[in-house]
């Protein structure tokens, strides 16, 4: 343990450690666009962006929209001497219906279909009231909490390389084609990475902050 | 601009950080009032979750190289394919690339992984100072490729609901497939409960105290 304090507790505010290194530094907002990261290891520490929460709260609503759409339209289909199979998202998810395996159906389908879902809604919750000039939403530090906690959770990306991959695995045994629903998921993977772009978490907890904004 | 050398943690100035918002505090506090996250100056519980988590994520990978991943029927034969068997086969048929991919994603990644989980919890016991680096990235690499291996799961739970083209060709997953999924999971779990500010610890702390605190860097 070291000695007392070498900072006095009134500037602590100003202030920040890195969450991976737990390195300090003092904290100032670089301009918009800029980019403020751990010397020691690279992690992102604060990166404003012009109309970040607005850009945010857009891609959300759109992640939103095609996740429900791409649930009904087929994913992948198969044709093979006449015989022909589409599935759609719920069918893949659905497919490990017998004993044990069920477990794994609520599983798949919460890493690729519910926790994405779930995600956005925390954001559009917390970030709504923060964009239209309103007083922070009344859960808005757990809602953010558990969007935080969820974001290793939400595989959509490596469930569309797993179609891709599907797609290669059977070429000899049928004919396979992207459905629709393949088209929409790929899109929502580049939205989520756009999205992840806009999110500067630094900014986040301080528009929520009770003692900033009351 | 600071030297690495010389960037002082929030521990080292007494006081305690949030992981969540990165908000610092006197290291009394044990809750952030800005996100009402727990603050624990290091954690010490956290290498026994990792250690627990790590056991459970080796076991369910062994029953899940044991038992197939997935059954094939078609007109002509029946095959059970295991992980690597599945590999093999698809090599035979002339698609190495994907062959690649499922065994680096199901074999290569998740065992990397479990060494690498047990050298970074052992090392936090010497703590050299000069590997702090180099263990970071293991650390971080751990972290962002994990999650990927849980695409083996993916394909078969695609194909399982696909390939279902009455007696000309059908497919169903085999157990492997659940005790592959818990492995990668808890392997996760494992990886998150490490405590990665650990690895930037130095043994003689007093020495640092007097460290300036520098200012956030900000490029383009
Ligand atoms: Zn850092
Ligand atoms: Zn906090």
């Amino acid at each position: 343990m070291t000695g007392p304090a070498a900072v006095p507790v009134e500037d602590l505010e100003t202030l920040i450690a890195c969450p991976q290194c737990d390195a300090l530094y003092h904290a100032h907002a670089p301009a918009k666009g800029e980019t403020a990261k751990c010397l020691r290891c690279h992690t992102v520490l604060i990166s404003p962006k012009n109309r970040a929460g607005m850009t945010i709260i857009m891609l959300s609503i759109a992640i939103m929209v095609l996740i429900l759409g791409a649930l009904w339209f087929p994913f992948l289909q198969i044709s093979q001497s006449g015989f022909r199979n589409s599935a759609s998202l719920v069918d893949a998810a659905l497919a490990f219906s017998d004993g044990p395996l069920v477990v794994l159906s609520i599983t798949v389908l919460a890493l690729i279909v519910l926790i994405p879902l779930l995600r956005v809604m925390l954001l559009l919750y917390v970030l709504w009231p923060v964009v239209f000039d309103r007083p922070p939403a009344d859960h808005a530090r757990a809602a953010f909490r558990w969007s935080e906690t969820l974001r290793p959770w939400s595989m959509a990306e490596i469930f569309a390389l797993g179609c891709a991959v599907s797609l290669v695995k059977v070429a000899n045994l049928a004919r396979i084609d992207f459905g629709p629903a393949f088209w929409m998921f790929a899109s929502v993977v580049v939205i989520i990475v756009i999205q992840d772009r806009f999110m500067c978490r630094w900014s986040v907890w301080n528009s929520i902050d009770p003692r900033h904004s009351r | 601009m600071a030297t690495l050398a010389h960037i002082p943690t929030a521990r080292e100035k007494g006081l305690v950080s949030c992981r969540r918002c990165t908000r610092v505090w006197p290291i009394a506090q044990s809750v952030c009032p800005r996100c009402d996250a727990s603050l624990i100056s290091r954690d010490k519980h956290s290498l026994s979750r990792v250690w627990a988590w790590w056991m459970a994520g080796v076991l369910f990978y062994i029953p899940a190289n044991l038992y197939p991943m997935l059954t094939t029927k078609t007109l002509l034969y029946t095959s059970e394919a295991t992980i690597v068997g599945g590999a093999v086969e698809l090599i035979h048929h002339g698609s190495v690339g994907i062959a690649l991919i499922i065994l680096i994603a199901s074999v290569l990644i998740p065992v990397a992984k479990f060494f690498s989980i047990a050298y970074l919890a052992l090392s936090v016991r010497r703590g050299d100072p000069s590997t702090s680096h180099s263990r970071h990235l293991l650390y971080e690499m751990v972290e962002y490729v994990g999650r990927w291996s849980m695409i083996d799961v993916f394909v078969v739970a695609i194909l399982s609901s696909l390939v279902q083209l009455s007696v000309a060709a059908s497919i169903t997953p085999g157990l492997a497939s659940l005790s592959f999924a818990l492995s990668v999971i808890f392997t996760m779990l494992s990886a998150q409960a490490f405590d990665s500010r650990m690895l930037w610890d130095r043994i003689d702390p007093d020495h640092t105290a007097r460290d300036n605190v520098p200012q956030v860097e900000s490029t383009p």
